[in-house]
């Protein structure tokens, strides 16, 4: 007689502490095999996009904090060098090293995040301890420079918002020459340790050409092989004058996507420290009035600036009409921006193409065929954040 | 560097696809071709694999809403070649009935962006594996990035102590969304340019 197997309906999250946010999973298994996954997402969408239609440029840039939150400086960039390209600013070179250190932050808070949520999912508390301290120390340089730890807003069109303070440059630089030794410790707690590799080697295994198919970028594209990275391949800023690695996989599994991240925040701090190193002094902001507003004392005395900057906390900056597609090497992969202007002052269509998206897709892909117990690893190494996913 | 890569590219695909290509611009070193919605698959398919284009990766699609013009809907397929280390805007534009070919059978990726576009523009793909909404609610209505749908939305949800699960309810502002018209502030409301014009007009008589 043949048994008749039925499988398994199960319903993963929206409220999972390893789902990493709002993620419905519909999982079909037979007995403990997954072999089905389709995830339900949007229970986090805010309309950002629709949103931004309405916002003046400027208005229109915290909500790329709110995308994606480990590392909100990242998203602003990719629009701040959007609407640059489309009004064809020059942006000043101090500028450019206060961005490229800030991304570079935000890639550190993003990866340390990552790698120590993904050994928590996978049965080891203390690396997130550790971790989430160190993540302490770069949000108050966040709120340093920004005022916030968090939703920074700090980018502006043609440069950032303000100065960084005096000994923020120096505190920075102090961190770098710490933080070595602690990814060291982390390492030391994960890279060799029998169940992590356990749990990670060989699971959710992405070929290069699955991972080309699938639209991966980032760290799930170099994972498998293929060296792509926009700061190398595509430099904006000032990526092509400094010196870095770029960490390549070879099987694509979660434990080569785990080392990858580890090698990109060593990678990280040496491009921290250079920068903080060849850092000039001078302006902070395109000294264009028409784009970025006055300062304080300027507003006191002159009646111009006074005008520009009514007009641009009113109005704000027109932008020619044109369309450009800008994009960003964020942690978890390749962010651009699509933005249609059709002269006006507010963007007439700003579509975000957020990496967890695609690589959320993939899922079912990945995990078909491994264990139901694999799905937090595999989820972990994907690097999802809800915020950008859903937007 | 970057701009001589794209106009040989550009000489090329023109040469290939002369007849399907309706228009081709280089702009701020970015390369968009315009081509029928007919062609898409077999354009999309040539881009993919020809040996010279090598555009292995769609990076992302767009739908765009232009609700005065008569093909009212704009579809921006964005495509990347790692090899080339180009990227080419691909632009279809087409009226509000139409279907649209999907591209899943070419680039697996495509199946939740198409979703995307579905859920945001209401634009159906022909032989799209799971043409279902994705981003908004279950048993959401309307598309919400269409240029006619209100920034504030129709419905709005919230816990109700009375009954006991989370109710839907037509939203409710105790003040509307204000829309402030900036376009052009300096030269005066309508009436007073009426105002103007008819005292050109006098003077001219």
């Amino acid at each position: 007689m043949v048994k008749k197997t039925k499988s398994l309906n199960l319903n993963f999250g929206p409220q999972h502490p390893a789902a990493h946010g709002v993620l419905r999973l519909i999982l079909e298994l037979d007995g403990e095999v997954v072999e089905k996954a389709d995830p339900h997402i949007g229970l986090l969408h805010r309309g950002t996009e629709k949103l931004i239609e309405h916002k003046t440029y400027t208005q229109a840039l915290p909500y790329f904090d709110r995308l994606d939150y480990v590392a909100p400086m990242n998203q602003e960039h990719a629009f701040a060098l959007a609407a640059e390209k489309l009004l064809n600013v020059e942006v000043p070179i101090r500028a450019k090293y206060i961005r490229v250190i800030f991304c570079e932050i935000g890639r550190i808070l993003s990866h340390i995040l990552n790698v120590t949520t993904q050994a928590l999912d996978v049965g080891a508390l203390t690396p997130s301890l550790w971790g989430f301290e160190e993540r302490e120390t770069l949000m108050t340089f966040y709120e340093r420079a920004s005022g916030s730890r968090l939703h920074a807003n700090y980018f502006r069109t043609g440069g950032v918002n303000q100065d960084i303070p005096l000994r923020l440059i120096d505190d920075i630089e102090k961190f770098c020459k710490s933080f070595p030794k602690i990814i060291d410790d982390l390492e030391g707690l994960l890279t060799d340790n029998r169940i992590f590799k356990q749990r990670n080697v060989e699971i959710g295994i992405v070929s290069k050409r699955e991972a080309l198919d699938h639209s991966f970028s980032g760290v799930m594209l170099r994972g498998s092989g293929v060296p792509w990275d926009l700061r190398r391949s595509q430099p904006y800023e000032i990526y092509k004058d400094l010196d870095f690695k770029i960490p390549i996989g070879k099987n694509g599994d979660c434990y080569d996507r785990y080392l990858c991240r580890i090698q990109e925040m060593r990678e990280s701090v040496k491009i921290i420290l250079q920068c903080v190193e060849k850092i000039p002094k001078g302006p902070i902001k395109s000294i264009d009035g028409k784009i970025s507003p006055p300062n304080r004392d300027d507003i006191k005395q002159s009646m111009e600036a006074l005008i520009h900057h009514f007009k641009l906390f009113t109005e704000g900056y027109r932008v020619p009409k044109g369309n450009v597609y800008t994009a960003v090497e964020a942690p978890k992969g390749e962010f651009g921006v699509y933005l249609i202007s059709d002269g006006s002052n507010k963007p007439y269509r700003c579509k975000i193409r957020a990496p967890g998206f695609s690589h959320l897709q993939a899922m079912d892909y990945l995990i078909r065929g491994h264990m139901l117990a694999d799905v937090p690893a595999v989820l972990g190494s994907l690097d999802i954040v809800f915020g950008e996913v859903d937007r | 560097m970057m701009i001589e890569s794209l106009k040989k590219l550009e000489k090329f695909v023109n040469s290939e696809l002369a007849s399907k290509i309706q228009k081709s611009i280089i702009e701020q070193n970015e390369f968009l071709i315009e081509i029928n919605e007919s062609d898409l698959i077999d354009v999309v398919q040539f881009l993919k694999s020809n040996e010279k284009c090598k555009f292995r990766q769609l990076v992302d699609i767009v739908g765009v809403d232009y609700p005065e013009e008569e093909k009212r809907f704009q579809l921006v397929y964005l495509f990347l070649s790692h090899e080339n280390n180009n990227r080419i805007k691909l632009s279809v534009r087409f009226q509000i009935d139409q279907t649209i070919s999907s591209i899943t059978k070419i680039f697996p990726s495509a199946n939740w962006m198409e979703r995307e576009v579905f859920d945001m523009y209401g634009i159906k793909f022909k032989n799209h594996p799971d043409l279902r909404r994705i981003l908004t609610d279950y048993g959401f209505k309307g598309h919400p990035l269409r240029k006619d749908f209100p920034l504030t939305g129709f419905n709005e949800v919230r816990y109700s102590e009375k009954e006991k699960k989370v109710i839907y309810e037509p939203v409710k502002l105790e003040q509307n969304y204000r829309n402030f018209d900036f376009e052009s502030p300096w030269e005066g409301t309508s009436y007073i340019k009426e105002i103007k014009d008819l005292k050109k007009d006098g003077k001219k008589n």
